[in-house]
């Protein structure tokens, strides 16, 4: 176990290395002068810009660029945004937010998400079951925005309930909505997964033998049927926790919050290298951990997985 | 998008899809504290710290011309008043003297004295400060555009007395002055300029909350300066400026409360913000022109024959029906180079007529200029794809397409930055769109940055004597009107060169909440904050 998470944990520099390089590339290769598109129709005087490429040192081969990132990056300094704030002050105000939000949404689709699949698999066919999935069909053939635009009109505009908007803290209360809308088509897909391995699972052979035993339904579907049913779910849940963080733009632009989607793609809209590779690695890292994190759950929920060392 | 029109039974399903999966969430409602004299509105992240020197976009302009007064300032209608300066006199509108009002404070107790402008704009000038605002010193004597050197041309006489030589005549100088690169600066700002820009000292209007009210991404807190004595006195007690990414989200805000003034409208709100906002919108004309150019060292669009064709082109396109149907009456149709916020604004220059959809004489050019070389290929007009452009260029391309017979399209570049680097590097196989907005409202600043042979926005290389004589003349004019005068006749040269296709002048749309008042957009599209109230 430990071999394995140590194993998983080296194969992560490689991956590190690798992302970076092609994301610094990427964001060289975006067509365009940068410093001169930032000003748009009005261009400053031509010295002007020269000065401020140099000082991104954009003057310079691209694999100059990302060794000086790097460098750099190894002493703690992750570079500067094109108005010149360290990009870790912009780190360290975008992932808080977007991390409160991704967890808000993962327990909500993770809880709800469970309950009702779980519900709709015992109670197959039934009423119950038709209508989850019904409405999971809903969400996921809705798209994000609307649903973003649909419960913002309806529950900030129209009822006021909640805010139409975050605010700079982004308290919990208000990143409620946002994080449902982000929630929704996650949901729909636990709510279908957790349904349709709830029913396979209720036939198997080891929950008849269960209820052969005698032990009480609610033993036999809590620790035999769930717990069996949770494998491809969590595998969805960690791949999800990625998605969630980095593809939050749509709902983080309707909500006016200050993430890390919208910096993203604000930074590579700009073309800043220092910004989106900063941005990426931490995400990569985040994807890895993700994954990692699910593939130890596995031995916890299905007892016949083992790690090979 | 028009979410807005998905109709009742569609809100009702999502809204039931809603409750169910939240279980029936409660939200809770905004908890208002009462600071009624606040007024909020949107803005965007600046650019740059608040240096005025360095604040050449929307988003910091804002911001610091609400915490600075300079000489002068512009009133709704783009008319300068005096802030600082008592006077500004020339007898040959070359040799100018300031002289300074007394009792101006900085909010950290320094005096408003002659040296905190020239020092401000000797600062804002020097080459190796790379200021973006720095060519707006390029006609006082001294300037250089590569290397360090004084601005030779300003001396203080005394504490409140300055004089300007400027390199060349210019009548209309002092329309410059309310532009935020001639502000003042305290003598704390030199120590550290980037602190400063943090944490900017001025003496306007407003000044920041306090150390720190720039939230970075989030917004900016500005309560009123009560040392300020000046003719924008606030009628409030302050402004919240909120950073949006997206206007959509703004929009939103403005309909749940929680913002008070937005000065623009998101595209998926054109059709129905008249009615989301009765009595509490504005639609007018601003200082922004728009049209697209068409490069010289193009096959077929030079000398006689490009003349013609650009004629041709340009009456081929049906202005009245592309701003109602695509823009629904957010822009409005073109008569000159300018805008008709700018004073000199004219719909009845010489040779306007060649900016009216005419489908027969636009034929007829065509034809003459195939008569001299018979043209081949396809039309194109090349725009940025992340910016919304697709709509009104394909309409354009059509109209040319649909009259002059010949294949039109439009050439999407995937960002603004692409399509800059083929129209400086004279690589564009077509039309590009091209736009400007207004710095300050004088009819020179549309025109001379854009058309003068060899000036800094001029990509397509246009090149004509009579419009750079035209120009000169009219910079030297003795008095304002002589100069609107030369200026128009340097545009009915334009006229007949076309070296930019007019298209529209963009409007500014904007809405508001119930709880404010006095809401007036000024000439630069920004609303006049100092004069808005709140009712409650």
């Amino acid at each position: 176990m430990i071999w394995y998470t140590g194993k998983r944990l080296l194969q992560m520099i490689p991956v590190f290395f690798g992302a970076t390089l092609l994301i610094y590339f990427m964001v060289f290769s975006l067509p365009g002068d940068p410093i001169a598109a930032l000003y748009g129709d009005r261009p400053p005087a031509p010295g002007v810009i020269e000065q401020i490429r140099a000082q991104y040192n954009l003057d310079k081969p691209f694999i100059v660029q990302y060794f000086i990132y790097i460098g750099n990056f190894f002493q703690g300094d992750l570079g500067t945004t094109y108005s010149g704030r360290p990009v870790s002050d912009v780190m360290a105000k975008a992932f808080p937010i977007t991390a409160r939000l991704a967890l808000l949404a993962l327990a909500i689709e993770a809880i709800f998400g469970i309950l009702v699949g779980l519900v709709a698999g015992l109670r197959k066919g039934k009423l119950f079951d038709t209508s989850a999935l019904v409405v999971s069909l809903l969400l996921i053939s809705v798209p994000t925005f609307v649903i973003g635009f649909v419960l913002q009109y309806v529950f900030a505009v129209k009822l006021g309930w909640a805010r139409t908007t975050v605010s700079s803290e982004a308290p919990l209360s208000e990143l409620l909505l946002p994080a449902l809308v982000l929630a929704s088509v996650s949901f729909a897909y636990i709510v279908r997964l957790t349904r349709a391995s709830v029913s396979d699972n209720l036939s198997a052979d080891f929950v008849r033998t269960a209820t052969a035993k005698g032990l009480s339904r609610r033993r036999v579907v809590g620790v035999h049927v769930l717990r069996n049913s949770l494998v491809p779910v969590v595998t969805f849940l960690g791949v999800d926790l990625g998605s969630l963080m980095v593809g939050a733009i749509v709902t983080e632009g309707i909500f006016n919050i200050n993430g890390v989607g919208g910096t993203v793609y604000k930074a590579i809209k700009l073309g800043e290298g220092p910004t989106v590779v900063s941005f990426i690695a931490v995400m990569v890292v985040i994807f890895v951990l993700a994954n990692l994190l699910v593939d130890l759950l596995y031995a916890a929920l299905d007892p016949r997985i083992r790690y090979a060392k | 998008m028009k979410i807005r029109r998905l109709g009742i039974p569609a809100i009702a399903l999502a809204a039931a899809g809603a409750l169910v999966l939240s279980g029936c969430a409660s939200g809770d409602a905004p908890a208002e504290s009462d600071t009624a004299a606040i007024i909020t509105t949107n803005g965007s992240e600046p650019q740059n710290p608040l240096v005025p020197t360095n604040t050449t976009e929307t988003g910091g302009g804002k911001i610091t011309t609400s915490i600075f007064a300079g000489l002068v300032s512009y009133n709704a209608k783009g008319e300068i008043e005096n802030e600082v300066a008592k006077s500004i006199e020339s007898d040959d509108a070359q040799n100018w003297t300031v002289t300074l009002n007394d009792g101006w404070e900085f909010t950290d107790g320094e005096a408003v004295t002659a040296d905190s402008f020239v020092d401000a704009w000797n600062f804002g000038a020097k080459f190796s400060n790379a200021q973006s605002a720095s060519y707006f010193f390029d006609n006082i004597a001294g300037f250089s555009y590569d290397a360090d050197a004084e601005l030779t041309g300003l001396k203080v006489v005394d504490e409140s007395t300055f004089t300007v030589e400027l390199a060349s005549p210019e009548a209309d100088w002092p329309l410059r002055l309310g532009y935020t690169a001639f502000m003042p600066l305290p003598s704390a700002a030199y120590e550290d300029m980037e602190a400063f820009g943090e944490n900017p000292i001025g003496n306007g209007p407003y000044m920041l909350a306090k150390e720190g009210a720039w939230e970075h991404e989030v917004g900016i807190d500005l309560v009123t300066n009560p040392e300020y004595d000046g003719v924008r006195k606030p009628a409030n007690g302050g402004l919240n400026i909120v950073f949006y990414a997206s206007m959509d989200a703004a929009y939103a805000d403005v309909q749940g409360g929680n913002l008070d003034v937005l000065d623009a409208v998101p595209d998926a709100a054109f059709e129905s913000y008249e009615s989301d906002f009765p009595d509490r919108f504005v639609n007018q004309p601003a200082a922004i022109f728009q049209g697209f150019n068409m490069p010289y060292y193009l096959e077929h669009w030079s000398g006689e024959e490009g003349k013609l064709r650009r004629a041709a082109i340009s009456m081929s396109i049906d202005r009245k029906e592309i701003t109602d149907v695509i823009f629904q009456g957010t822009r409005t149709p073109a008569t000159d180079f300018t805008s008709p916020v700018i004073d000199g604004y004219s719909d009845s220059l010489k040779g306007a007529e060649v900016l009216e959809y005419n489908p027969k004489e636009a034929k007829a050019k065509w034809a003459e200029a195939d008569a001299i070389a018979p043209y081949t290929g396809t039309f194109d007009l090349a725009y940025n794809s992340d910016g919304g452009h697709a709509a009104w260029v394909d309409a354009v391309t059509n109209s040319i397409k649909n009259t002059l017979g010949i294949e039109a399209i439009g050439k999407p570049y995937p960002t603004f930055a692409a399509a800059l680097d083929d129209r400086s590097a004279d690589k564009l196989t077509g039309g590009t769109r091209a736009g400007w907005q207004g710095d300050y409202p004088s009819l020179y600043n549309f025109l001379a940055p854009l058309y003068q042979t060899g000036a800094g926005s001029n990509y397509e290389d246009y090149t004509s004597e009579e419009f750079d004589a035209l120009l000169k003349e009219g910079a030297a004019a003795s008095s304002v009107e002589d100069a609107t005068a030369k200026y128009q006749e340097a545009q009915e040269v334009l006229l007949a060169d076309l070296p930019t296709i007019p298209l529209w002048y963009s409007n500014v749309s904007g809405v508001w909440s119930e709880s404010v008042e006095n809401v007036v957009f000024g000439w630069d599209s920004v609303p006049m904050y100092t004069d808005i109230t709140k009712s409650e």
